[in-house]
């Protein structure tokens, strides 16, 4: 199986202090790859990597067989998007505005865009379910519905990636299973590669492909899911007990972190 | 959905334009030797012949002043805007990364040496703020080199870096003789008087930085969002934003260098279209060009016909009518 996505022994360090190190990784069109590990693991930082927003200091970055290094960043975002932690929502600029940004490395030198970019736009709110917010400004919207726009932005770039950094962790349980399954979905739909940092390991349970646990900025494991979130593992990378246990669903591993004052039913 | 963006651009320019036309037609019309608004533009039509005191009222002295008030307001306002994107600062204007006081520190030494308006006080305050745009993006260089976070860091520098001028102007006023104090404070104060015909073809040379900025409106909504979006949507981020400033500090540095400090204008043209039009610069762009350019004839108009003899600066005027017209904007925004 061809790979979209190819990372060799990559890394980086600020000033003295490593970041990443040694990190390798291959990801398959179409695949469903879940980024974990615990906070400073360095997860943001090899999602910046791998997106070519930071340089690594060693190693090589290939996406459709091309070092990252010779693309132009207009060419590369036509391939990748991005559905960042933080969202800028200060100025105010419409859904259908923010929507149609998305359009950005497709259009020409003016920045127009045409009835195309449109009405590629529209399908894409609709497909977020975001089509009755049109005219609102961001800083109107709830946690999820801006969530969603961001996901309609990245959809409308009409992209091979898109990379989620955290994407549900300041949503309720509802309005998770909701972006989840919209980018499942899309993914079916479209063959599209999602890449995914998360700290919801039950959701990197339920809907990776393959899922890779990051350390002190090194790949513990990289597998599927059940051969990942292994209860030594988990425990020894995020340095609490860890229950894992079949899910009621059938099939996925359940993930529980223990709380101290439950340890007694536990041990 | 919307109209294409396209459509919306060709009508606010051609209201703006219409505007502009108009304005300017009655600012050559009045003054003390008034014309009537007709005979004006059938003098500038060149269907009728006026006079020889006319002819040179019209076109020695108050076109050309026209012409450089709506160059200047212009450039003004869309310095304004450009600076309030790229530092994502709403107090962000022309003068925030102290070009202004480069250019005044060379302006007040030519006074002093006792040079010519025009070439030798334009060319001191020129040079005086290149060499603040040259500290001003190498500080930007070498800031940006990995950290995101140097928009902070060049907001700083300007600030620093008009404090320290505004100390050296102090130093310099207060060893200036009383007689030349107030051509300083004039040119502080920003100064339209000055234009002679001879200057015109300086100002051409803010034509392509106008063409370029309105090239970079689309990158610079995308920049509003952060810089990693902005990246992560295709935008090149340090080359743009780079060029961003160099060609906006060079288009300020000549206004600065033909018209003084006329401040305002740049602070709250920009904000006052985002409130009517939104925060879309492909709109904003030609909006505070035309805009910024109206807005200042009208008020160095009002600076030369209110008082009844002399002139006040056009400066004064910038800001007793904007302050007010932007809060009432703001209020009736809110409800």
């Amino acid at each position: 199986m061809s790979h979209i996505l190819d990372i060799s022994n990559i890394s980086l360090s600020f000033r003295d202090k490593l970041i990443l190190s040694n990190v390798s990784l291959e990801v398959s069109a179409g695949e469903f790859f879940v980024i974990i590990g615990p906070n400073g693991a360095g997860k943001t930082s090899l999602l910046k990597v791998l997106s070519g927003l930071q340089k690594a200091q060693k190693g090589t970055v290939t996406i459709k067989d091309k070092n990252i290094l010779n693309y132009r960043r207009r060419n590369l975002s036509q391939i990748m998007a991005i559905v960042p932690q933080h969202i800028e929502v200060g100025f105010p600029f419409t859904v259908a505005d923010t929507v149609i940004m998305g359009r950005s490395p497709h259009l020409g030198i003016l920045g127009m865009e045409g009835e195309n970019d449109f009405h590629i736009a529209e399908e894409a709110m609709k497909f977020t379910d975001v089509s009755h917010l049109t005219d609102r400004k961001l800083f109107q919207l709830s946690g999820g519905e801006l969530q969603r726009v961001i996901i309609a932005r990245a959809i409308c770039q009409q992209p091979e990636i898109i990379l989620l950094d955290e994407p549900t962790t300041a949503l309720d349980p509802s309005h998770q299973l909701k972006i989840m399954d919209l980018m499942e979905k899309f993914r079916r739909e479209h063959g599209t590669t999602i890449i995914m940092v998360s700290h919801d390991l039950n959701l990197a349970s339920m809907y990776g492909d393959r899922v890779l646990l990051l350390k002190s900025g090194r790949v513990v494991k990289t597998g599927d899911p059940k051969s990942v979130l292994n209860k030594e593992l988990l425990e020894d990378s995020y340095g609490c007990r860890i229950q894992v246990d079949e899910s009621p669903l059938g099939g996925v591993a359940r993930v529980t972190p223990i709380p101290d004052k439950y340890l007694h039913n536990y041990d | 959905m919307n109209t294409p963006i396209g459509k919306k651009i060709v009508l606010t320019t051609f209201l703006l334009g219409t505007v502009l036309i108009l304005i300017s037609i009655i600012a050559i019309s009045a003054g003390s030797s008034g014309v009537h608004f007709w005979e004006t533009l059938a003098i500038l039509a060149g269907k009728t012949n006026p006079d020889s005191a006319t002819a040179t009222i019209l076109y020695q002295i108050r076109l050309p002043r026209v012409i450089l008030a709506a160059f200047v307001g212009g450039s003004l306002a869309l310095g304004g805007l450009v600076f309030q994107a790229l530092l994502r600062n709403p107090l962000a204007e022309p003068y925030i990364l102290g070009i202004s006081g480069g250019s005044a520190i060379g302006a007040i030494l030519a006074m002093l040496l006792g040079l010519s308006y025009f070439p030798g006080v334009t060319i001191f305050s020129f040079t005086g703020s290149l060499l603040v745009l040259a500290f001003v993006t190498t500080l930007a260089g070498t800031t940006m080199g990995n950290t995101m976070l140097s928009r902070d860091s060049l907001l700083l520098g300007g600030v620093m870096m008009n404090a320290f001028c505004a100390a050296v102007i102090m130093f310099l006023i207060s060893m200036t003789r009383s007689f030349q104090v107030q051509h300083i404070l004039y040119w502080l104060m920003g100064d339209l008087t000055t234009m002679q015909k001879g200057q015109l073809p300086i100002l051409l040379l803010v034509l392509p930085c106008f063409v370029i900025i309105f090239i970079l409106a689309r990158p610079m909504n995308l920049l509003l969002l952060g810089r990693e979006t902005a990246a992560a949507m295709g935008i090149n981020v340090k080359s743009i934003v780079m060029l961003l400033l160099v060609i906006t500090s060079l288009m300020v540095s000549i206004i600065v260098s033909l018209s003084g400090l006329i401040g305002f204008v740049g602070l709250v043209i920009p904000h006052i279209f985002r409130l009517l039009l939104g925060p879309d610069h492909r709109l904003l762009v030609p909006s505070c060009l035309l805009g910024g350019a109206s807005y200042l004839i009208v008020c160095d108009l009002l600076a030369r016909v209110l008082p009844s003899s002399g002139e006040l600066p056009v400066g004064i005027i910038t800001a007793l009518i904007g302050a007010p017209l932007f809060i009432v904007l703001l209020l009736r925004s809110r409800t």
